[in-house]
């Protein structure tokens, strides 16, 4: 092992550690892998099922289930713009397409299901930014400082 | 010196609320941040003495106090017939508290139905929640007294209270804006609910798109602890599963496993979380409680219609002009709530559809909107309340296009579990791609295959998008027609 995977090895057990105590510690262990780190690669997945004593495919079967999990990480910053019906019935659809064409390869535009600010669409949510009512020069500010 | 309330709630925020705030502190103002009243197209809303002005932006801060800002002048907040209009019992707080003050929520009547609950003993707590009549607000509707009742009575130990806030329907927002707003409320409830049935622990699990959410909640947990000891709460976070909004699905995933659905019986109220008898219930159900407890079971049942007792807090979305959420009596109808109350779309153009109970609701035409409020009056009408989401749409929607999202959305979410929703999904897509490319028979076998997945899906993701694209073909067949004729010539 390099010293990097020692290093990273030695943090997620410490992560591990301390969840070690509660009920179902695995959701928590794995958010706070990716807080970490931006993923939750295969390394990790090793070092957290041992720890947890899973099997790798116990945790792989959850990295993958859910779609917060990442198995690499996204080097780009993220803009995760809203597309469920109350977005697409304030627009969001052609709007999605406009801020894909102008955000290019820079960023990565993910798509998310819901953000609870319905009244207010088109949403947009950058980390743990909220962004509503969003029209082409709203979104295009937001796109540019990213 | 000038004292301005101003909402923290998420979607004051996404609209510039810190941002007003910062200007209001740095012109000398002491601001005091409160929750939202809920109406959503005046946020952010500034209060001052009573006063609303909204929406307000940060360049708006200076005439507002220098009492010129007329044009964005509502006059007193409480007085608004959007408010006044309003019966809110489980949102009496909205717009009117700090979420994390202690203080306010004591005075405000906060910890009356704990206490009330802890001169009574688990089985008459209970039967006032029988008698309230108090459904399950997730969207099922069962019975929340008979379902605690179920867990006081089965044996064992160890029991928990689950609270599920995995709140993913489009168009829903109730549940974020009651753990922003309200969050000791629902501590409360859920407080109540241990007394009720002998549990000790509780969790809530909250989806991990709603991080005010969890921030709030969490530091509400930490600083009503003392006053709901030896009961306790831990936060959870899901992890972006829309299908973890289904009780078992979402036990599996408290438990750190796949987000994947059970199959029934065994009930969560026998072998649920851990497989130990498990209360799972909604955001709303839970904070509705205090309420009964406190003012008892008759004062709740005496709002609602049939067998809908209470009140529902009805969140307007979409493209609706007047959005927000409108906690009513059960009974209004949907024409009232879109058109009297919602004030139409957004847009100004003429409504054409609307979406009521999420991605897995039916579209309901205008011809419909005499439909009641009432969860045996939509099922009658073959759709859902549901959480109470109701989603407007213009007359540019495209109906054909929204049945296809509804399959495009099972398959995305579907967890896998079941046959019917795992490829009838994926194959009601291909197939709606058939009848938008012209071809008319394959409408049939749309109509067949929702058949097979109503009833052969294990949970309502599978079970329900019938809702949506059936709903759409039964009541906007030229958008389906038109498409195949398009196509043919």
């Amino acid at each position: 092992m390099e010293i990097d995977d020692r290093a990273k090895d030695q943090t997620i057990r410490e992560i591990v550690a301390e969840h070690g105590m509660i009920e179902g510690p695995l959701l928590p262990v794995l958010h706070a892998v990716q807080a970490e780190y931006g993923c939750v690669d295969e390394a990790s997945i090793r070092t957290v099922a041992h720890a947890l004593n899973l099997s790798r495919a116990e945790v792989h079967g959850v990295v993958s289930f859910y779609h917060d999990f990442r198995k690499l990480p996204e080097p780009r910053p993220i803009l995760r713009l809203c597309r469920a019906e109350a977005c697409q019935a304030r627009g969001s659809e052609p709007l999605a397409a406009w801020a894909q064409a102008r955000a290019g390869s820079r960023i990565a535009i993910e798509t998310v299901y819901c953000l609870g600010l319905c009244s207010a669409g088109p949403n947009a949510m950058i980390g743990t930014d909220v962004h509503a009512r969003l029209d082409r020069a709203a979104l295009g500010e937001l796109i540019d400082a990213l | 010196m000038t004292r301005v309330r101003i909402s923290d709630d998420a979607l004051a925020i996404a609209c510039g609320a810190d941002r007003v705030a910062a200007r209001f502190a740095a012109l000398g103002a002491e601001v005091e941040r409160v929750s939202s009243w809920g109406m959503h197209w005046l946020e952010p809303l500034v209060e001052i003495d009573g006063i609303g002005f909204g929406p307000a932006r940060p360049a708006d801060v200076e005439a507002i106090l220098a009492g010129t800002a007329d044009a964005l002048c509502i006059g007193p907040i409480a007085d608004h017939p959007y408010i006044a209009g309003q019966t809110r019992l489980t949102f009496a707080r909205a717009g009117k508290t700090r979420p994390l003050s202690l203080a306010d929520y004591e005075a405000t009547g906060g910890w009356k139905g704990l206490a009330a609950a802890r001169a009574l003993s688990a089985d008459a707590i209970v039967d006032v929640l029988k008698r309230s009549g108090l459904r399950g607000r997730g969207g099922a509707g069962f019975p929340a007294g008979i379902k605690w009742d179920t867990v006081r009575q089965a044996a064992g130990p160890v029991k928990y209270i689950v609270c599920n806030a995995d709140e993913g329907d489009s168009g829903t927002f109730a549940d974020r804006m009651l753990m922003e707003g309200d969050p000791f409320c629902l501590v409360e409830g859920m407080a109540i609910a241990g007394l009720a049935t002998g549990a000790g622990r509780g969790f809530v699990y909250i989806r991990s798109e709603y991080p005010h959410a969890i921030a709030k909640m969490r530091a509400a947990v930490r600083l009503a602890a003392p006053q709901i000891a030896p009961f306790e709460i831990e936060i959870r976070v899901g992890a972006g599963a829309y299908v973890c909004g289904e009780e078992t699905s979402l036990l599996e995933s408290l438990e750190g496993k796949r987000g994947e659905v059970r199959a029934k019986p065994p009930l969560p109220a026998h072998q649920g979380l851990f497989g130990k008898p498990t209360v799972i219930n909604n955001v709303l159900t839970l904070a509705a409680v205090p309420f009964v407890l406190a003012e008892g079971a008759q004062a709740y049942a005496d709002y609602g219609m049939g067998r809908s007792r209470g009140t529902m807090p009805v969140q307007l979305a979409g493209n609706i002009r007047f959005g927000g959420l409108y906690e009513t009596a059960f009974g209004v109808t949907l024409g009232e709530l879109v058109d009297a109350i919602g004030g139409g779309t957004a847009s100004g153009r003429p409504i054409r559809a609307v979406q009521v109970g999420g991605p897995l609701g039916a579209y309901f035409p205008p011809s419909l909107f005499h439909t009641p409020f009432d969860y045996e009056a939509f099922a009658a009408a073959d759709g859902l309340i549901g959480h109470g989401g109701v989603t407007v749409f213009d007359d540019s929607v495209d109906m054909a296009a929204q049945a296809r999202f509804a399959f495009t959305f099972c398959a995305a979410e579907s967890c896998g579990k079941c046959t019917p929703c795992r490829l009838g999904a994926v194959r009601g897509q291909e197939t709606i791609d058939r009848v938008i490319a012209g071809d008319g028979n394959a409408l049939t076998l749309v109509a067949d295959l929702c058949e097979t997945m109503k009833f052969g899906s294990l949970c309502a993701l599978g079970g329900f998008t019938p809702y949506p694209v059936m709903s759409a073909i039964t009541h906007f067949p030229e958008d389906f027609a038109a498409k195949a004729r398009e196509q043919a010539a």
